[in-house]
């Protein structure tokens, strides 16, 4: 680290990306080894590891304790929840979800994934592709995690044989392009030995691709704005009313696709009103164009009604607005979502009231199959959702925006988080299940 | 021999966008987001002041988010009265720059009338919960800023952005919400407030490195100077009115700066010669320790301090 100079810190871009583990597959070793071999590790988190194992009777130290952060963790050796880690190479910076394998994978994988822009999915090289990994394989594809990337981690344990991997590596790549997954890239790794992690593996000379890490440094942070659906969602508006700006008044937000530029015609929704970008304020600074996930303020030529929760989009280019919502979603909460439930949904910056018309079908994670009317769906549940909303909303296809395609359920009773909502139709539900009680309609 | 399966490719030209952002950038625009959407959900937020490094980046970015109107929230510092008095100067003087209003919850009051008692170690750092969910429960606050990263400490690794405190500002790291995308949650029934955490994905690294880029002013405890110190738990602490040096304890001229400031009687120095940012900035990078690590007694007081102390209250 100390040969990195402080202009090479300020050049790196930023990557976050998720890990999806199972029990034993080697996901604790790998996490490890790569803070570990990062240097992100430092002498005092080593020798606070070194002697909580020495209290255990621990002969070597259990990096496991390096990532379970909290008393429940170690008192049952789980891990309970994600966790976020941060690590840096002289090319990039990491933010790392660490999501745990255990039972309830489901909801914290989506947690995971739904701000990642690469998802690790291990398997063990003796096992191949099992159906853990064919669960995380559909997670990452509903989510549309740009980048996968196959780790075929133990390869010491099948003595680093090429056709080992191969095999595992086409089956995953067929399976998991059938779903959608934009990009695999498969490496075969050991955690334990550290072959392919951070330095090549002198025992598998027949790989020719880029260590676990180099590919981490390496992988594109893609924001492809041609195809992009430029969506601004007004967080706050900002009125000076001082008296050096009595007239200023911005409508503040986080660019969630696409860029905006002065001079652009925009239509602001719900309310459809029309006028131009006058200005844009990045942070205080002018500019004359800005792009998704920069925090702007834009000034508008004409002073119309905007408040929190509106979108701004291009006149040219503006989602239709409804109230019914059809959407995948995943289920986080303990407590079941049933049809009839009233809810709060927030879309954006938006919240409005809502109700779960019907939920036609349930996706078997195994085997990506439909269970048609489930009646509810419980915790770590995916699903098909129909949802009125009691207000329009101006959605884009999660498909095409994973910013204005997301939505969370809330319960309006006591705040929790209930759900995961994906608009639009996923790669589950190729042929959408008939709906009987859909002849009813809508209305309330 | 190299296999054919190992790479498929989407279409990318196997660069970076010139549309991605810096992680300065991205991790500045995040923050200022969470900024945004507290101030248009919340009714009375309150950021915590300390006058220490990740405050004033918080403050900064505060004031970013809201310009050119000023920021629609107040301050919020717990005075432990172990305070550096460099610390205290820059605090006030800020406020006033700012025009600001500062509350001010005073650990010394507590134990001036009975409330709370002395530890022996003569230290106030674990004395500070009680003032500050008393005072967030008087002042109605709902919305609590802090500037606590999740690189610092294991257990706040599992922190939320968005962290619901019940009526006693108890964290329960079981029930905690799960944070999807970028929406955030932040519903909380009367008596609960919300922990909000802008500075959740930024290291060490990324602080200095975004003061010496936005060129902040820090208090100069930041930056290499001459010192009366004695050393204590294999810290160099500084001498004061809160009972060090002790018997057995010699008071030394160090050439030393902090790496963090907190209470004096728990925050220790480190040894340096980094005068400007740019060396401070080599100098972490360098380090093997971690800032906690170097420079904190009371987390090493026992393996889950920082998870016990935020069960109850502790920001």
């Amino acid at each position: 680290m100390s040969t990195i100079t402080t202009e090479e810190l300020s050049a790196t871009t930023l990557l976050r990306f998720a890990t999806a583990g199972s029990v034993d597959d080697g996901k604790s070793t790998l996490v490890g080894r790569l803070l570990h071999d990062s240097k992100s590790v430092l002498t005092d988190q080593l020798e606070a590891v070194e002697h909580a194992s020495r209290n255990r009777g621990q002969d070597a130290p259990d990096l496991a304790l390096l990532t379970d952060g909290l008393r429940a963790e170690r008192e049952q050796g789980i891990t309970i929840d994600v966790a976020y880690r941060y690590f840096a190479t002289p090319r990039r910076r990491f933010i790392l979800a660490d999501t745990p394998g255990h039972v309830q994978y489901t909801r914290n994988m989506v947690t995971g994934a739904s701000t990642a822009e690469l998802t690790v999915i291990l398997v063990d090289a003796r096992n191949g592709v099992v159906e853990q990994t064919r669960r995380h394989a559909a997670i990452a594809a509903l989510l549309r995690v740009p980048h996968v990337v196959l780790a075929v981690n133990k390869m010491d344990l099948v003595d680093y044989q090429e056709p080992v991997f191969a095999a595992i590596a086409e089956e995953f790549t067929a399976y998991a392009l059938e779903l959608g997954v934009p990009e695999i890239t498969a490496i075969p790794i050991s955690a334990l030995a550290g072959d392919n992690v951070v330095d090549p593996s002198a025992n598998m000379d027949w790989y020719g691709g880029p260590t676990f890490l180099e590919h981490l440094e390496t992988v594109p942070v893609t924001h492809d704005l041609s195809h992009c659906h430029a969506r601004l969602p007004v967080q706050y508006v900002i009125r000076p009313q001082s008296a050096e700006h009595p007239d200023y008044r911005g409508y503040a937000g986080q660019i969630a696709a696409g860029s905006f530029r002065v001079g652009e015609s925009v239509t602001v929704l719900p309310s459809g009103r029309k006028s131009k970008i006058s200005g844009i304020d990045l942070l205080g600074e002018p500019v004359d164009i800005a792009w998704t996930t920069q925090s702007v303020t834009l000034l508008l030529e004409d002073d119309i009604d905007i408040s929190r929760g509106d979108l701004i989009v291009p006149a040219k280019d503006a989602p239709a607005t409804t109230q019914d919502i059809e959407a995948t979603v995943c289920h986080v909460a303990d407590a079941a979502l049933t049809v009839g439930h009233r809810v709060l949904l927030k879309h954006g910056t938006r919240t409005v009231k809502a109700i779960v018309k019907d939920i036609p079908s349930r996706l078997t994670l195994d085997d990506l199959s439909l269970h048609p009317h489930p009646g509810q769906l419980v915790a770590n549940d995916i699903g098909r959702v129909k949802i009125r909303t009691a207000e329009p909303l101006p959605v884009d296809s999660y498909a095409d925006s994973r910013r204005t395609g997301s939505f969370i359920l809330i319960d309006p009773s006591d705040g929790t988080t209930l759900t995961a909502g994906m608009v639009g139709e996923s790669f589950a539900a190729p042929e959408p299940v008939k709906d009987e009680a859909d002849d009813d309609g809508w209305d309330f | 021999m190299t296999t054919t399966v190992a790479t498929v490719k989407g279409g990318e030209d196997g660069t970076d966008s010139p549309y991605a952002l810096s992680h300065l950038d991205a991790l500045e625009s995040e923050a200022v987001h969470i900024f945004r959407e507290v101030a248009g959900e919340f009714e009375r937020p309150v950021i915590l002041f300390s006058g220490g490094k990740d405050s004033i980046v918080m403050l900064h970015l505060a004031l970013k988010a809201f310009a050119p109107a000023a920021i629609p929230f107040t301050l919020l510092h717990v005075d432990t009265g172990h305070n550096f008095p460099e610390v205290i100067e820059y605090r006030d003087r800020t406020v006033e720059k700012h025009n600001l209003r500062l509350h001010v919850a005073s650990v010394q009051d507590y134990i001036d009338r009975g409330a709370l008692k002395e530890r022996p170690d003569g230290t106030h750092n674990p004395l500070q919960t009680v003032p500050l969910t008393e005072k967030i429960q008087s002042e109605r606050f709902d919305a609590v800023f802090g500037g606590g990263r999740r690189d610092e400490e294991k257990a706040r690794a599992k922190e939320r952005v968005f962290s619901l405190r019940d009526e006693f500002s108890q964290w329960d790291p079981r029930r905690q919400r799960p944070e999807l995308w970028n929406l955030y949650n932040g519903r909380h029934a009367p008596g609960e407030h919300v922990r909000v955490f802008p500075l959740s994905n930024w290291t060490e690294l990324d602080v200095w490195q975004y003061i010496a880029r936005e060129g902040i002013e820090l208090p100069d405890i930041y930056f290499a100077h001459e010192r009366d110190v004695f050393a204590r738990n294999g810290m160099w602490l500084t001498a004061g009115e809160w009972g060090g040096p002790k018997d057995g304890e010699t008071v030394e001229k160090r050439l030393i700066r902090y790496r963090t400031v907190g209470d004096m009687s728990c925050t220790g120095a480190v040894d340096s010669d980094a005068v400007t940012l740019e060396q401070v900035i080599t100098e972490i990078a360098a380090s093997r320790l971690t800032e906690r690590g170097a420079t904190r007694a009371d987390d090493k007081m026992s393996e889950a301090a920082m998870e016990d102390r935020k069960r109850e209250g502790y920001f």
